[in-house]
């Protein structure tokens, strides 16, 4: 019981970052049309940001080490220390969460210019010059981080209050040592949080319900005399958002390194085809579930049975879902058909 | 076709001025040359955009390396081998593949591949040997050598051509071996392309719905293409494990199956030629950008002023060297945008403006049409 709990958990936090990075591809497909490549990029890009906030926040002056008396010793304490105390160190120690504030701005200008740059030009262009596009800017933006911050990861660690773990087995009344590290499971509310948002968004605002429109008959609304183009360059935005928020959190989980994107994006491709073209709720649902089943193939009572299970477990999944259900799990007719 | 053969059998001469004479990168020009020109068979006449193609080129590096071990060190029943051993794989593969079209089909592909991949690592480790790539030892049986009497000398064996060694002093000798199967490959594709089967496959590409609306069953004709160009792989694989007898899991992760589809999509993607250039492309400047560092950069731009040369070094070295794919993926890009022919769109076109230039061509340039026709 406590170990298939704590798979579960496992697979949750993981299963987060996949649905938030599938939830935008499908409104990318769902909006504009377009398979973005460039979409595990994005998530990088997010991740990048962390550590580049961090970076700027830890930028250091060298200053004498006081601690040591008998010859002079240097250290490095950042200005921000150096002028706030401990104001400075705290806002250090929590440079992950803050570096969310950071992203938000970064990544929808991103965004934007990436659409109106490059995207605009291939909405009626074939899917396999999209993804061909896409696929050479993911691996420019990738080679450009590797430039810039080197290919070794960058340990982006989680504000100290929430580093160790906490005991999830006494709130549900099981085994006191039952134990999960905070950040994973603040990554999993993040992202239900995340989630959340973009589907009350879409649902409950007038510019969801355009948007929605849009995506079942763009022609009826743009006869509205609505601009539909714009709110989809903008949904194009908050989709670069989201992969970059599931990006800044992700960070203290795996040290960001200029790979991470691909590792990542081919997985949620998986993902969003097994949820089913151009459905968020089933790309939302793929998401989990499919982490979920990764986390219960790596134990060891199952790789015993079958060995190297959950290394291939999703692409199996995936190659079965797509054989018996052709559409993935709530793809709609005539999505991304010829 | 003499002229194709003649062109490619004295590489070694006209390339010469490029810098690229020399055996392992001409052996790389003819072994991708293939790998391109099968992959343009599925991706330029079907239109199906595969992402798992490096897959059966592991399969049959890993094929031929199994023979040299078991078998003899003679190549041609490995790369026979190693063809026929892929073409099955093809076979399943394919076979569940294409049962969808579009994006589905690129993301099957692709999920058999990472599979291939993640199982030649961890659990199929007796038989890829895992990380360290399956390689060849001493002891190993090798039934027919043994039985023809070739004892094993000191060291490793080599790989032989009925006992020619491919790794000859000057090292030719494996690019002619690489260099005819590429024209027979390339004989064998011209053929398909000019055949009713090509036209068929071509058709499927215009427009599958109304193939079958004419009573046509498209899917046996798409796997006969997914196998051979399946099979193509696989004698790359081959020659790949022949001219150097170890086979690891890395030839067939997915960002190798991406680095066929830029060859053919920067060569041009359904003209003979096309994705055989753009496989010399890209194996050629891979070569030289990633051997170019700050030293030779300040060589290079020697002849500028100071302050420009050191300008111009700090501009292109992210370019070079370690940064070489950033280069790949930024041309990859302005091809697909400004040149969705490829390189021999390009060509065309500039062709058709030389010709309107002299006053001898037709009004329109017909490059479009004629790429995407694939009359190369």
């Amino acid at each position: 019981m406590d170990a298939i709990l704590i798979q579960i958990l496992n697979g949750l936090d993981k299963g987060g970052a996949y649905a938030l990075i599938a939830l935008g591809l499908t409104l990318t497909f769902g909006t504009l049309g377009v398979v973005n490549f460039a979409h595990g990029a994005l998530f990088m890009l997010g991740a990048f940001c962390a550590v580049l906030f961090q970076k700027i926040l830890t930028i250091s002056k060298k200053v004498k080490d006081e601690s040591i008396t008998f010859f002079d010793a240097y250290k490095e304490q950042p200005y921000l220390e150096i002028w706030w105390g401990d104001t400075g160190t705290a806002i250090i120690d929590y440079s992950v969460p803050l570096s969310i504030l950071f992203a938000i701005p970064v990544m929808l200008l991103i965004g934007v210019i990436m659409e109106r740059g490059l995207i605009k030009h291939f909405y009626k262009r074939e899917h396999a010059d999209q993804i061909l596009v896409t696929f050479g800017l993911a691996i420019v933006i990738q080679e450009i981080i590797r430039h810039f911050f080197g290919a070794n990861p960058i340990p982006t660690p989680a504000p100290d209050i929430v580093a160790g773990s906490a005991a999830v087995g006494s709130f549900f009344g099981l085994n006191e040592n039952l134990v999960y590290p905070w950040w994973r499971l603040i990554y999993l509310a993040f992202s239900l949080v995340i989630i959340a948002a973009v589907f009350i968004f879409l649902k409950f605002t007038t510019f969801g319900m355009v948007v929605r429109a849009g995506m079942a008959d763009r022609e009826t609304v743009e006869l509205l005399g609505i601009n539909v183009q714009r709110r989809f360059t903008i949904v194009f935005g908050i989709a670069t958002v989201v992969a970059g928020l599931a990006g800044v959190m992700y960070a203290p989980i795996l040290p960001p390194d200029y790979h991470m994107g691909m590792d990542f994006l081919v997985l949620s491709f998986v993902v969003v085809v097994v949820g089913g073209m151009g459905s968020l709720g089933g790309a939302v649902a793929a998401g989990f579930l499919l982490g979920i089943l990764q986390s219960f193939a790596s134990m060891n009572e199952i790789k015993a049975i079958f060995p190297g299970i959950d290394q291939i477990i999703i692409y199996l999944v995936a190659v079965v879902i797509l054989l018996i259900r052709p559409r993935g799990l709530m793809g709609r007719e005539g999505v991304f058909e010829d | 076709m003499l002229i194709f053969s003649a062109v490619v059998l004295s590489a070694p001469i006209w390339l010469d001025p490029l810098g690229a004479n020399y055996p392992d990168l001409l052996q790389k020009f003819a072994i991708f040359g293939i790998f391109a020109v099968g992959y343009n068979i599925l991706f330029g006449l079907t239109g199906y955009l595969s992402f798992g193609h490096a897959t059966f080129l592991g399969i049959g590096s890993y094929t031929a390396v199994w023979s040299f071990k078991l078998l003899t060190m003679n190549i041609v029943p490995a790369v026979i081998l190693a063809m026929i051993v892929s073409g099955v794989f093809a076979l399943v593969i394919g076979f569940l593949s294409l049962r969808r079209s579009g994006i589905y089909f690129s993301i099957l592909t692709l999920a058999f591949a990472q599979m291939a991949y993640s199982l030649a690592y961890s659990v199929l480790t007796p038989i890829t040997n895992g990380e360290t790539g399956l390689q060849l030892s001493q002891q190993d049986p090798r039934v027919l050598d043994s039985m023809a009497g070739i004892v094993a000398t000191e060291g490793l064996p080599s790989t032989n051509l009925f006992g020619t060694l491919i790794k000859s002093q000057d090292g030719y000798f494996g690019f002619y071996v690489a260099a005819v199967m590429l024209i027979i490959a390339f004989y064998v594709s011209l053929k398909i392309f000019r055949s009713p089967f090509g036209m068929k496959l071509r058709a499927i590409k215009s427009n599958q719905t109304r193939m079958k609306y004419t009573g046509f069953n498209t899917r046996p004709y798409l796997l006969t293409a997914f196998v051979i160009s399946g099979m193509y792989a696989g004698l790359a694989g081959g020659l790949l494990a022949s001219i150097d007898p170890l086979a690891g899991a890395e030839r067939m992760q997915w960002t190798a199956s991406g680095e066929v589809v830029l060859m053919t999509i920067l060569g041009g993607v359904g003209t003979l030629i096309g994705p055989m250039l753009g496989a010399i492309i890209i194996k050629y400047f891979e070569n030289i950008f990633s051997a170019l560092n700050t030293n030779e950069l300040h060589k290079i731009f020697d002849f500028m002023p100071e302050g420009l040369e050191n300008f111009m070094v700090t501009v292109v070295t992210p370019f070079v060297g370690e940064g070489w794919h950033l280069t790949l993926g930024a041309v990859f890009m302005i091809v697909v945008i400004f040149l969705p022919g490829g390189i021999m769109q390009g060509l065309r076109q500039l062709f058709g403006f030389i010709m309107r230039i002299f006053g001898m061509g037709r009004s329109s340039t017909p490059a479009v049409d004629a790429v995407s026709k694939g009359e190369a």
